[in-house]
């Protein structure tokens, strides 16, 4: 938190824009907060203060949308969306330590196959997205075959050549993704038969499912099934000498961390009406890549944090134009140099 | 016989690290295995636990044929190792570590933990107090939370025979466990392997500190360049000719 306010200080000044980032990171806590106190396998006494903490953080997360106007509120949409995508891609990199840089490929699929699957097959949102995300994990599932033989630089070589092979399909396959023009005309989802189309269910939407995502990825990580990843980053042949089927579980992440990312590409999808394959591009994936290392790797409220950061920054450093990106960078390098494992440390505090 | 390894070759390229090895292990003794640097007794122990596939030959484990399985089915199957350059899983907690020993004796899978099913909650509870246990038994149950890579050298040491002791192994490989140990460590570790034995498990040893060797040994096998050159009790390979060749060189006769 404290390096969260170190990096938006020069920026403090700058109209309100940065008293609502600031107000942000605070309402998107209670999400972490939440995490927190239900990702837990065993429950502890939760001290009564607590509880009041968090009734008091939903407040502020339910209103959000009600007191910030339309322009934050669609970037805070927009910010949930990367969390999802975070959330996977840490599964992946974080948990596994498989360095995956084509997640975007992931994300394109799963927004374009919302996209066709609602505008093609004339199928709904909710009818789609079981589909979609079906779909993403069998993707993720086939890359795994290449990559199960590669480590470290190589994997990344062949990922990132995977990302690049997915947007060009998607680019140069005219007859079925339209090319560069895309497809649009996306609809909203239904729900009891009313469009829901605004912005605000929009927010409540995204909302709902970064909370599904923080909450499954962090059990997940607290499980049998989390250390085996672990493990496999820390040392894959003790690993596999202490009875983990690497192959297995490099296939349970890659598909595990795609489901997310396909989550993240249908929401998208849906809320944009639009998709076209510039959004998927290698520096896309950088930048999800980025999100995690800024927040702290491996670790679940950290990636929430580096995601929204990384969303919002940007926005709200709008006024410089140019030289945010700039600002950026710098603060980016600023971090690796003085804060490598994150903004926000591992806890490895034992829950019993 | 716990063990049997027939005919035991590996090569790499033109290279023999091991040329037909041949040994019995009996039930319950500790056995140990020695030899000069780049005899091929780690690649023996790789081969065991099937890091490496051996070339030629077949280990029998409880008369099964092992030479074919995976690494992981092998531990599964109850033979757990260290290693000779410690690979303890640094940014992990020591007990998370003990817990992943306990991999193949657990079965829950991703779905039941998303639910938090009961199941899966007495699961992981029972891996968490046998993981405690493990790590009380090798006398560093009070550095349960801390991270393994901050772990002094000698606890990072029993920290991987905690792991391997997760596993519930009946025959453990321990890889050079009293290498870089001074004289008080070297005891306890001593005192620890012969707790492992008491409790019914065969161990298997690489060492050069002869004095575990010598102390612990029910029995010891001697590699040099990859062949067998003598085997029996301690007092017999101390005075076994070729074995003090292979250690100090041949007497030269002017």
């Amino acid at each position: 938190m404290l390096w969260c306010a170190l990096l938006s200080m020069p920026f403090m000044g700058i109209k309100g824009g940065a008293y609502l980032f600031v107000g942000l990171c605070v309402t998107y806590s209670v999400f972490i907060l939440l995490t927190h106190t239900f990702g837990k396998i065993r429950k502890p006494v939760i001290p009564a203060n607590t509880t009041l903490l968090t009734v008091l953080l939903i407040i502020p997360a339910v209103a959000f949308p009600l007191l910030a106007g339309d322009y934050y509120t669609d970037v805070a949409v927009l910010a949930g969306i990367y969390i999802i995508l975070a959330l996977g891609v840490n599964v992946v990199i974080g948990f596994s330590g498989l360095l995956h840089l084509g997640f975007a490929a992931f994300y394109g699929l799963g927004a374009y196959s919302n996209a066709l699957l609602t505008t093609v097959f004339g199928l709904g949102f909710w009818s789609a997205l079981p589909l979609t995300l079906v779909l993403t994990s069998i993707a993720g599932f086939l890359l795994a075959f290449p990559a199960l033989r590669l480590r470290g630089d190589y994997l990344a070589i062949v990922t990132l050549g995977f990302g690049e092979i997915i947007r060009l399909v998607l680019n140069n396959w005219d007859s079925v993704t339209r090319g560069p023009n895309g497809i649009s005309n996306i609809p909203a989802p239904f729900i009891a038969g009313f469009e829901l189309g605004g912005l605000i269910f929009y927010y409540y939407l995204v909302s709902g499912f970064v909370f599904i995502a923080a909450f499954v990825v962090k059990r997940v990580h607290r499980s049998r099934t989390g250390r085996a990843w672990l493990a496999i980053r820390e040392d894959e042949t003790a690993a596999e000498a202490m009875g983990i089927n690497t192959r297995k579980y490099k296939f349970m992440a890659l598909s595990f961390g795609a489901f997310w990312a396909g989550l993240a590409g249908a929401l998208f999808a849906s809320k944009m009406h639009f998709v076209s394959p510039e959004s998927f591009t290698f520096m896309e994936s950088v930048f999800i890549v980025c999100m995690i290392i800024l927040g702290g790797i491996a670790s679940v409220p950290g990636v929430i944090f580096g995601s929204l950061i990384l969303v919002f920054l940007p926005e709200v450093l709008r006024e410089f134009q140019l030289y945010r990106m700039l600002a950026l960078g710098a603060g980016l390098v600023l971090m690796m140099i003085f804060r490598p494992e994150g903004l926000v440390k591992k806890g490895y505090k034992h829950d019993s | 016989m716990i063990l049997e390894v027939r005919d035991l070759t590996k090569t790499f390229g033109g290279l023999k690290a091991i040329e037909e090895v041949s040994f019995r292990v009996r039930h319950g003794i500790i056995l140990s295995i020695i030899g000069p640097n780049g005899a091929g007794k780690t690649t023996l122990f790789n081969c065991l636990t099937g890091i490496l596939p051996p070339t030629k030959g077949r280990i029998l484990f409880e008369n099964e044929d092992i030479s074919k399985k995976k690494a992981y089915e092998i531990s599964a199957g109850g033979i757990a190792r260290t290693f000779q350059n410690i690979r303890v899983f640094g940014s992990m907690s020591v007990l998370e570590n003990v817990m992943i020993g306990q991999h193949s004796r657990s079965r829950e899978g991703l779905f039941t933990a998303i639910l938090g099913t009961g199941r899966f909650i007495r699961e992981e509870d029972e891996i968490r107090s046998k993981a405690l246990e493990y790590l009380e038994f090798a006398g560093i149950r009070d550095y349960a939370d801390t991270l393994a890579e901050n772990l002094p050298y000698g606890d990072r040491k029993r920290l991987e025979i905690a792991r391997a002791l997760a596993a519930e192994p009946r025959l453990l490989l321990l890889d050079e466990p009293a290498a870089g140990m001074n004289p008080q460590e070297t005891l306890e570790l001593m005192d620890l392997i012969n707790r492992i034995r008491e409790w019914g498990k065969t161990v298997i040893i690489i060492e050069h500190d002869m004095k575990v060797v010598m102390g612990i040994s029910d029995w010891i096998i001697v590699l040099d360049h990859g062949v067998k050159i003598a085997e029996g009790t301690p007092g017999e390979i101390q005075n076994n000719p070729y074995v003090i060749e292979a250690y100090l060189g041949k007497e030269e006769v002017f």
